[in-house]
Order: C-alpha cells, then structure tokens, then sequence
C-alpha cells in the first residue's frame, strides 16, 4: 500500500459514521468487515486490536466534527435535542463532507441542506431552517471582512446610477418566525470558546437550555457586527428588499424601484423612509468602498 | 534562552496557549508572560473580534504561531487558499518561527480535522519533506515541525517515529517542535522508551518543546491538554532540556482550561529545568522515568 492507497483507505475508514451508541460500525457501506479492513494495514498491540486502535481515531473524527458543528448551531441543536441534531451532522456531513482546512466553514452548507430534510423535524421544519440560517448568519457576520465605509463626501456623489457596496459582514435575512428571540436565549446560555485546538475532543453533552415559545411572524433582519460584536436589526420589508437588491448588485435608482414596488407609502413618506434607512444604514458603516486587490 | 536558526535566533522562555476563556483577564490585569502561541487557525479570518484581540496582543506580548491544519504529510498538494491566509497572519504577527504538525489529515480535497499518524516509510519521507520546504520558502520563515500522539501504527512502516522525524527533518532542513507530552503518550501507547525518542531527536533542530497534560484510559493514554503537567512527562522534558539546552518552552492546556493563573503557573514551573541549580542527575532522570513507563 503506497502512501496514497494509505491515507485513502484511513480517510475512508476514520470519517465511517460510528453506530448510534457511538462505536464503529462492523461493516462498511460495501459489506466488508471493518476488522478485516483495520487488520489490513494498522499493526496490533499487546492491548488493543487493529480494529480497537482504528475506532480511537474513527470515534475522536465524529466528537470533534459534532462538536464543531454543536459551537456553531447551539440553537439548531436545543431544537433538535441532543440525539436528533447528532444525527443529522451526520447525515449532513456524509453528503458534505469538509473540503476546507478550516472547522469554520463545517456548517457553511448546513442552512441549505436542511431545506431538503423535512424529515429531521417534521412539525418544526420551517423554524429549524430559520434558525439555522439565523446561526450561520452570525458566523458570517462575527468575522467577515469590515471595509472603510462611506464618507459623507461620497455620499454626496450619488445618483440613481450609482453602485453601492455593502459591508461583507452584513447579512440580510427574511424570515418566517422571529428566531432572533430564540438564539439570543440559546447564545446567552451557551460559552464562547476556541473553535480549534490540536486536543482531542470529549464527546460532551450539551446542557438543557430553556427555549422562549415561537409563534410564526414574519420579520427582516440585518446580522451586522459593530465595534466587534454581533447585532441582529429587525427592518422593516422596504428596508429589506432596498439593502438585498443593492447587495445582488443592482443600481441605486433600481433597488430603489425593487424596494417600493407595490407599497401603498405616499411619495412623501417612500422619501422620509428612504432618508431613513441611509442614515442609520450609513450610521452603522454598512456601505463600503470595495478593497482594491 | 539559546537561539537556532530555526527558531529565527530568538530567546523565548516559557509561553502559554492564547485562549479565549483567559482573553479578559488578560486585558484586565496585563500579567506578565513571556509569549503567547496562538492556534494560527482560529486568527485566518476576514475580520472581527479575533483580529481585534490578536491586534491588542501583539502590542503587548510576543506571539508565535503553531497550526492544525497544514498536514505536513498530506501526499497531495498544500492549499493555495490556506497558504495565502497564513502568510498574511505571519505578516501580522511577526512570528519568528511557525509550528505544525507532523501528520497528515486530507486527501483528495477533503478533510478529517485530525491530526492522523504517519507510515514511518522512505516514501513518506520524501513527501513530507518536500512539502515542509514548499511551505517554508512560501512563508520565508523558519518551519519547526511537531511529533504528534499517536494510537495506531501501520504495517508498511519501515523505521521508528523517532528515525522518521530525523529523516523528515534533515531532508526538510527544518526545526523540530519537541512536544514531550506526545513522546510519552505515544510510548505508552506504542510501547517503546520514550527516551530512545528523547536521546535520538537533533539537538540543533530543536526550535521549541511542548509540555501538556494527558488522560489515561484502561488500554491507552489520549492527548487530551485537560491536566497539569505529570511526573513522568517533566522527566522527559529534564532530559529534553540537558540535550538541547534552555528552550522556548509552552504549556499546552485547551479544554477544561482552569484560570489565567493556574495556567501560567504550571507552565512556570518549567523555568526550575531551563535554569538549574546544579546539573541535573542524568541516569536518576532515566531512573525515575522507567519506574514509571513500567506501572
């Protein structure tokens, strides 16, 4: 076995989903036996087996990739409850395994995968999306690129064709239940700690976290970090629909148009709203000037 | 402290981990530490509170960076993406040397986040090696390379771990990060003296030692950074310290992490085997260590 083979069989071997009381599995997804496959090429002990010494590695894989996910989805996880939300980072990691060298982007896909996997909370299906896009929304917004904001001279240069940039960090999200209410809950009960170490990890479980009732109620918000910390804005739909079209890229003078399409707002009050939004939009530096590379 | 080439001629004492539970008291009190090693990792990002914390640090305090993720031997190439973002950090912090593993943890593009043992192989070698020095003339700083805890070894090893890391090390002209903590895990796990290990490592390489705790279960010893330092794994780090001399020295401590306090004074308590009263009794060291390999 050349050092290739090698490392693709381990890989193989150690990313295996472990059974559900967190043991390896007997058998691979092909029938073969896991011993026969350990016994292949890691050597035996006086104490442990190939196949003891290989299940280390195999369980340490599936504490430290649930752990890293758990650190980033604390509210999905005091939805779900400790074993449902085990089980669906595996089944969201069989389908997404990393390709990053980093255990921060574990979870950048989790939000649109649940989308197709009603079936991990049937009756909570929609408010477990919210949250988890909620919570990736914060890992993006906590330590996303912040560039020089706008000054009040560039502002003055404004016209409907202009191009207006929107902080990295900022995120706009719609949402079907104000999930904010129920994260904040989550996150104040939850420790911050280093996302990586070289330890390795203990499978810990997760305290019980009291969770505030969630009645659906549409709500915008705006994910922004402001002097280093994570701010959640509730705006309102014209606020909405104006940011997002400017952060798809469209002009001024047509997100403007996006914004207001259909509102029954007088000229007048579309006006004061419009001034509205750019002063405290400006206020929070949410508009940029694009780093030249 | 005696400087070497790969630790960039610096004279680093005794450091600790960077963590975040520590953070505010740190800031609050600004005690006295020689270094910091911060997780390079967790301070590649875009923006936000890390950088803001690294920026405040830097002002104050002396920073090496060590990574858990460039997996040295990995047969596939580095990351471009993860290279570019390292050396902006090295440019940040000023890091006169970077540590990392000697391990692997990717292959085709994806990736364990484990820090997986090596096949000690020619083969091996030869790959690990040249990835060491693709790194290195990338970043334009020293490289020191660390033996990791292992829990498995492979039929097509050809040689000792101790013999591989001289090999990786020599054909890779980089330094050595000597974690003794993992030379005694790997040695209760393995079954070798870990002062075979400690007597073969090149003195010269040596850039810096780990010190850190351990948890010892029926059939094995994990890596775990959750104790205070123990017995057995001073005596290595005595007779680390007569081979190589006084040498920049860090407690690793990342889960369960007790106070700033405690943390810094067990890593103080390194300071008694980097300066001696007298000589340290060489054959009592090797004495003590074997009583306590064969409980």
């Amino acid at each position: 076995m050349n050092l290739l083979e090698l490392q693709r069989r381990m890989a193989e071997d150690v990313t295996r989903p472990l059974t559900p009381d967190f043991q390896m599995q007997l058998k691979a997804s092909d029938g073969r036996s896991t011993q026969e496959l350990a016994n292949s090429y890691i050597k035996p002990n006086d104490r442990l087996s190939s196949f003891d010494r290989l299940e280390i590695y195999n369980r340490q894989y599936w504490f430290r990739v649930i752990g890293a996910v758990s650190e980033d989805f604390p509210a999905v996880g005091a939805v779900l409850g400790a074993k449902k939300f085990d089980a669906m980072v595996l089944a969201y990691l069989r389908e997404n395994p990393s390709t990053s060298f980093t255990l921060r982007n574990l979870g950048s896909k989790l939000p649109k995968w649940l989308e197709a996997h009603p079936e991990l909370s049937p009756r909570r299906h929609k408010l477990l999306l919210d949250v988890a896009r909620l919570e990736w929304a914060y890992v993006e917004a906590f330590d996303g690129a912040d560039l020089p904001p706008l000054t009040a001279a560039d502002f003055g240069d404004l016209g409907g064709a202009s191009k207006l940039h929107l902080q990295p960090h900022l995120q706009l999200l719609d949402l079907r239940y104000p999930v904010d209410e129920l994260v904040l809950a989550v996150h104040r009960q939850t420790a911050p700690s280093d996302i990586m170490s070289n330890a390795v990890t203990e499978r810990k479980q997760p305290k019980r976290i009291s969770l505030p009732a969630m009645r659906r109620s549409q709500i915008h918000l705006a994910v922004h970090r402001y002097d280093n910390s994570v701010y959640y804005r509730r705006i309102d739909q014209e606020a909405f629909r104006l940011l997002s079209a400017l952060q798809g890229g469209a002009l001024l003078g047509e997100a403007l148009e996006i914004a207001f399409t259909g509102s029954a707002l007088s000229p007048e009050d579309q006006a004061a709203k419009i001034q509205e939004y750019f002063a405290h939009a400006a206020e929070l530096g949410w508009f940029c000037k694009l780093q030249e590379s | 402290m005696p400087a070497n080439r790969f630790n960039g001629f610096s004279d680093y004492g005794v450091g600790i981990g960077l963590r975040v539970p520590h953070y505010d008291h740190i800031f609050a009190e600004k005690p006295v530490v020689d270094w910091f090693e911060i997780i390079s990792e967790n301070y590649m990002v875009d923006g936000g509170r890390a950088l803001k914390v690294l920026d405040q640090i830097l002002e104050r305090y002396r920073v090496v960076q060590h990574g858990v993720s460039m997996y040295f031997g990995s047969v596939q190439p580095a990351d471009r993406e993860h290279l570019k973002r390292l050396k902006t950090l090295t440019r940040r912090t000023k890091t006169p040397w970077l540590s990392d593993h000697l391990c692997w943890g990717s292959v085709d593009g994806r990736y364990t986040h484990d820090l997986l043992p090596m096949p000690y192989t020619f083969e091996a070698v030869k790959a690990t090696a040249a990835r060491i020095r693709e790194v290195q003339d990338y970043l334009e700083i020293p490289i020191a390379v660390e033996n990791v805890s292992s829990y498995a070894e492979f039929h097509e090893s050809q040689m000792t771990e101790w013999e591989f890391l001289n090999e990786v090390v020599e054909a890779a002209d980089c330094g050595i990060l000597l974690d003794v903590n993992n030379i005694y895990v790997s040695s209760q796990n393995h079954g070798f003296n870990p002062f075979d290990y400690v007597n073969s490592v090149p003195a010269e390489r040596v850039a810096q030692i780990h010190i850190a705790g351990h948890s010892k279960f029926e059939k094995y010893i994990l890596d775990t950074h959750d104790h205070p330092v123990l017995d057995p794994v001073w005596h290595l780090y005595a007779r680390a310290i007569e081979r190589v001399g006084p040498t920049a020295t860090l407690l690793e401590w990342d889960d369960n992490i007790p106070s700033f306090d405690e943390v810094h004074s067990e890593a103080l308590k390194a300071t008694q085997y980097l300066t001696p009263a007298e000589p340290l009794p060489l054959n009592e060291t090797a004495a003590d260590l074997r009583e306590v390999v064969h409980q």
